[in-house]
């Protein structure tokens, strides 16, 4: 699609053959999210490019991992939650009553904070999980090289091909959260949301999701929720910084630019403070 | 080992190393106390009716009522003992695991509510009212379909027929065993289920699977030991309940599968509670000798719903 087009980095990208898993574009149009009666996120309205990492930085509460699981309708599970407003996956509102919310999660994937692998699962099944959902029947040598892709992917490949059939929770922190990048990839989403996917590791570990972010980015949209500023300074082409008033206010997204604009020129000056490490 | 999540050590402990000493060994005094104590309860039954059945087994078969020796006159019952609880398990465990999953996973909140605490309420229903739901209501609206089971199915043994008249069935035992085990058996399993970690049933839905694939990915890996463990608790109680049994089950002695005619097999304890008061002599030794087999099935079934959750635990780990 204009997906490739519109991006001059990875322009090696465009002749792949991929049926499904194309980066899209998401746009949010007056987002407001609410748990019950409360309003948590309000208003935003954002683009979020294809083939880019997009950072969403913030302090504490503001409303960034609602407004992530918002863009993949998680945040529906959540009793009492709802949205108003429109968010378009290349023009489809994943909202639109026709829209099923697992096909809407299906092609939007997501990494959590804390690195959760099926504990029953082996590193294989884990890895596959995803591609034996919906009744899909798959060859065994097919599903083998998906998974393997995937681990390689997740550049987890080479530490667990001796161990395919071993549980995945026997991992160590870093690798259960490759693992569940590869869980996540696997199924090949277009657009890849994590919320805080380093929070539980070291910085080696960490250093290394961000190598992988950087080649993940080929493939899928990115959209990364981390409180490391470095992080997003290395890792992100855009960020997005949210804030709130006072606490019980909706959070808002005050900024989003271009990474390097946010971190060394941004618009606002809330903005300014808090990169700057100004803030509260 | 689960999911839980590494918490700090609790600081500022070591002020008083006196008193937490002391209270460490009151402590594990009282839990060794306790369980030095349970094993010392069981050994004394086990030791009580061991005694008091050995003039039954070491007795002459013509002494033992029905004249063929003491295994002829337990094997019946104990088969019908086991027979009867692994009908009710058959059918309480699938319908208790829908339930459960019904209430932590489907029903919306206040239904969930009141519906668990329904289901908690039959618990509370003393097994005589079972016995007299299941002779008077049960029994005769099942024969019809007992009627067109023997009719139809009647080349299954189970089935073979003819069917009862009263209702008075192993079927009827079954079922009516099955709704008393219910209640254990799904709260069990429904506490587990709404345990499994969000993280986990989140990490499903994310990857596209819909509410059912969620549940066979994550809720039912999760909560298939508890739900063992919990259909064991089932059984054992299935295995030894009286009153219910004795009241709906016309009881002819033979060892057979046909779960629908009005011959039926007794059940070691439903015997033991028909029998006893009129015994006296060897006969009461023999009807202990009875107990000291259920005694050892249900101790049995016990361990092996223990290792069951081991070998789990260790796969899992
Ligand atoms: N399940 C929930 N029910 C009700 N309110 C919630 C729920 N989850 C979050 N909130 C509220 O929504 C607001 C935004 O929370 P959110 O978790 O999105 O913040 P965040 O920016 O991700 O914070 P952090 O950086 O600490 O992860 C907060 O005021 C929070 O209390
Ligand atoms: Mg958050």
């Amino acid at each position: 699609m204009t997906a490739a087009a519109a991006d001059p980095v990875p322009a090696k990208n465009g002749p792949t053959v991929r049926t499904t898993g194309v980066a899209k574009r998401i746009d949010v149009a007056d987002l407001n999210i609410y748990y019950g009666a409360f309003l948590a996120v309000k208003d935003v309205t954002m683009r979020i490019q294809p083939n880019k990492v997009t950072a969403l930085i913030g302090s504490s509460g503001c409303g960034k991992s609602t407004f992530l699981r918002s863009l993949n309708r998680m945040h529906e599970l959540i009793p009492g939650a709802s949205v108003e407003g429109s968010v378009l996956l290349d023009g489809r509102d994943i909202y639109s009553p026709s829209m099923d919310p697992v096909s809407v999660r299906r092609q939007i994937g997501m990494v959590f904070q804390s690195p959760n692998p099926f504990p029953t699962m082996s590193v294989y099944d884990n890895t596959a999980a995803g591609l034996k959902l919906n009744s899909k029947r798959m060859k065994r040598d097919q599903m083998d090289a998906i998974v393997e892709k995937a681990l390689r992917g997740a550049h987890l490949w080479d530490e667990v091909k001796d161990r395919l059939d071993k549980p995945g929770s026997g991992l160590s922190g870093g690798q259960q959260q490759r693992l569940c990048i590869a869980r996540a990839t696997a199924v090949e989403p277009d657009v890849l949301l994590m919320d805080e996917p380093c929070s539980a590791l070291d910085p080696i570990a960490t250093l290394a999701i961000e190598d992988l972010i950087e080649e993940l980015k080929q493939k899928f949209t990115i959209v990364i929720v981390t409180h490391n500023m470095q992080q997003a300074a290395r890792a992100s082409d855009i960020t997005g910084f949210f804030n709130i008033g006072q606490s019980g206010d909706p959070g808002i997204l005050i900024e989003l630019d271009e990474t390097d604009k946010i971190f060394s020129n941004p618009a606002h000056k809330e903005t300014e403070d808090y990169v700057s490490g100004r803030f509260g | 080992m689960k999911q839980t999540s590494p918490t700090a050590s609790v600081p500022g402990e070591p002020a008083k190393p006196g008193t937490h000493g002391v209270g460490d060994r009151i402590f594990s005094g009282l839990a060794i106390g306790s369980g030095v104590f349970i094993l010392a309860l069981l050994a004394g039954v086990a030791i009580f009716l061991l005694i008091e059945a050995w003039p039954a087994i070491t007795a002459s078969s013509d002494e033992i009522p029905g004249g063929d020796g003491l295994v002829s006159y337990i094997a019946p019952l104990a088969f019908g003992t086991v027979l009867a609880a692994t009908l009710a398990i058959i059918l309480a465990v699938p319908m208790a695991v829908a339930v459960a999953l019904f209430i932590s996973h489907f029903a919306p909140r206040r239904v969930a509510d009141t519906l668990s605490y329904l289901v908690d309420l039959l618990a509370a229903i003393p097994s005589i009212i079972y016995g007299l739901w299941g002779i008077a209501v049960l029994g005769p609206a099942l024969v019809p379909l007992t009627e067109w089971l023997a009719d139809n199915l009647g080349f299954i043994p189970f089935f073979e027929g003819p069917a009862s008249t009263t209702g008075r069935t192993m079927l009827v035992a079954g079922v009516v065993l099955a709704v008393m085990i219910l209640p254990i058996v799904s709260a069990v399993a429904r506490e587990v289920f709404t345990q499994t970690p969000r993280g986990l049933q989140e990490s499903a839905l994310a990857l596209g699977a819909t509410r059912w694939e969620m549940i066979r990915m994550v809720v039912l890996p999760f909560g298939k030991s508890a739900v063992v463990a919990g259909s064991m608790l089932g059984l054992g109680r299935a295995l030894g309940e009286t009153m219910a049994v004795t009241i709906i089950l016309s009881v002819s002695g033979g060892v057979t599968f046909n779960l629908i005619s009005s011959d039926n097999p007794s059940t070691i304890a439903a015997n033991i509670a028909l029998d006893f008061p009129e015994s006296s002599g060897l006969d009461i030794n023999v009807l202990i000798a009875s107990g000291l087999v259920l005694f050892a099935i249900t101790l049995a079934v016990n361990m092996l719903a223990r290792a069951v959750i081991e070998r789990q635990k260790l796969d899992e780990s």
